[in-house]
């Protein structure tokens, strides 16, 4: 069963650099959880043993953003707070992704008012927008997987890593 | 309970007209706005009334009235089990009302979050800076006159 099995010899493969650079990438997404309201509730249901989200190899909830490739932003974002979220955004190394969980995040949902921020796309970029109020933990899962179909596809020449001199002189 | 109250500020304030409302058993009382802190101060000490929990301070733009701001109090007396809210019109020229701080210490916050909110300033207030909104901010978001969606660009984004 399984690998040892079916190699008997020694086995090669061919592949591209960028092919095995991004299923090594999408099969570890290591997540930023961003709970800045109840959206962050039916976030940490997805780590829990019923939703699983290790089953997707991205367990690994990293409390640093320098060790994170996926920015999960769930909850309402208001200006006061927009600036801590981009400053913790700046801080993860590329490439990096963004999901904008419920629809206070993507739109402002409910709270149409002067506090809260209409969409975060306004200061950052988002790859995927997910439905609900909260979404459920399997909807964010789905979410999940339409970013690691997204992160197949990238090539690692999207990626320069050049230096954001605002950045650097901030 | 109100026989008792009104009974012990007529003695302590004689010639002071005390406006009583009630409202589903609610008790509410009105007064002179200079009158703050001496009725406070009679409410939280006299033994037998004791409210000793201030359990929220806020505003009510009332927009075309005279003196279109309020300010309300809410007090609870933990021994006699029983609430009370009393309430002061603020001056329109002035916005000014006596910090209740001296004798509940938990106004601190309250009266910030109501300066914050409806730009009613609380004299010798210990440290009247804003609650919620960024310090720098010069509107008052709870006005009547105040858009809901905010004034555009009047709250700054990070560059995208």
């Amino acid at each position: 069963m399984g690998l040892e099995a079916k190699l008997m010899k020694e086995g090669f493969l061919t592949t591209t650099v960028d092919a095995l650079a991004a299923w090594a990438r999408k099969s570890s997404v290591w997540p930023m959880p961003m709970g800045i309201s109840c959206c962050g509730i039916e976030l940490m249901a997805v780590g829990d043993p019923k939703y699983d989200i290790a089953r997707f190899g991205s367990e690994v909830m990293r409390f640093t953003p320098r060790q994170c490739d996926l920015m999960i932003v769930a909850g309402t974002v208001t200006y006061k707070m927009s600036h801590v979220v981009k400053k913790i955004y700046d801080q993860m190394p590329d490439p990096k992704w963004v999901i904008a969980m419920g629809v206070c995040t993507s739109t402002g949902g409910m709270y149409r008012s002067y506090s809260v921020v209409q969409g975060i796309d306004q200061f950052l970029p988002v790859d995927i927008y997910l439905a609900g109020c909260p979404p459920r933990p399997d909807n964010l899962l789905n979410a999940l997987i339409q970013i690691q179909e997204k992160i197949g596809k990238t090539r690692v020449s999207d990626f320069q890593d050049i230096p954001n001199p605002e950045l650097i002189n901030n | 309970m109100k026989e008792k109250i009104l009974e012990v500020l007529q003695n302590a304030f004689p010639g002071t007209e005390f406006e009583v409302y009630e409202f589903h058993g609610d008790l509410r009382l009105k007064f002179p706005a200079e009158l703050v802190v001496p009725v406070a101060d009679i409410l939280k000490n006299d033994p037998e009334l004791a409210f000793d929990l201030l359990e929220d301070v806020t505003g009510i733009d009332w927009a075309t009235r005279k003196n279109r701001f309020s300010v309300v109090y809410h007090v609870f007396s933990i021994k006699n089990s029983f609430r009370l809210r009393f309430t002061v019109d603020v001056d329109d020229e002035t916005l000014h009302v006596d910090t209740v701080t001296g004798i509940w210490l938990s106004a601190n916050w309250y009266e910030r979050e109501t300066y914050d909110m409806y730009g009613i300033k609380f004299t010798n207030h210990p440290d009247l800076r804003r609650m919620y909104m960024p310090e720098e901010y010069e509107y008052h978001p709870l006005r009547k006159d105040y858009p809901l969606m905010g004034i555009p660009g009047d709250l700054s984004l990070p560059k995208k």
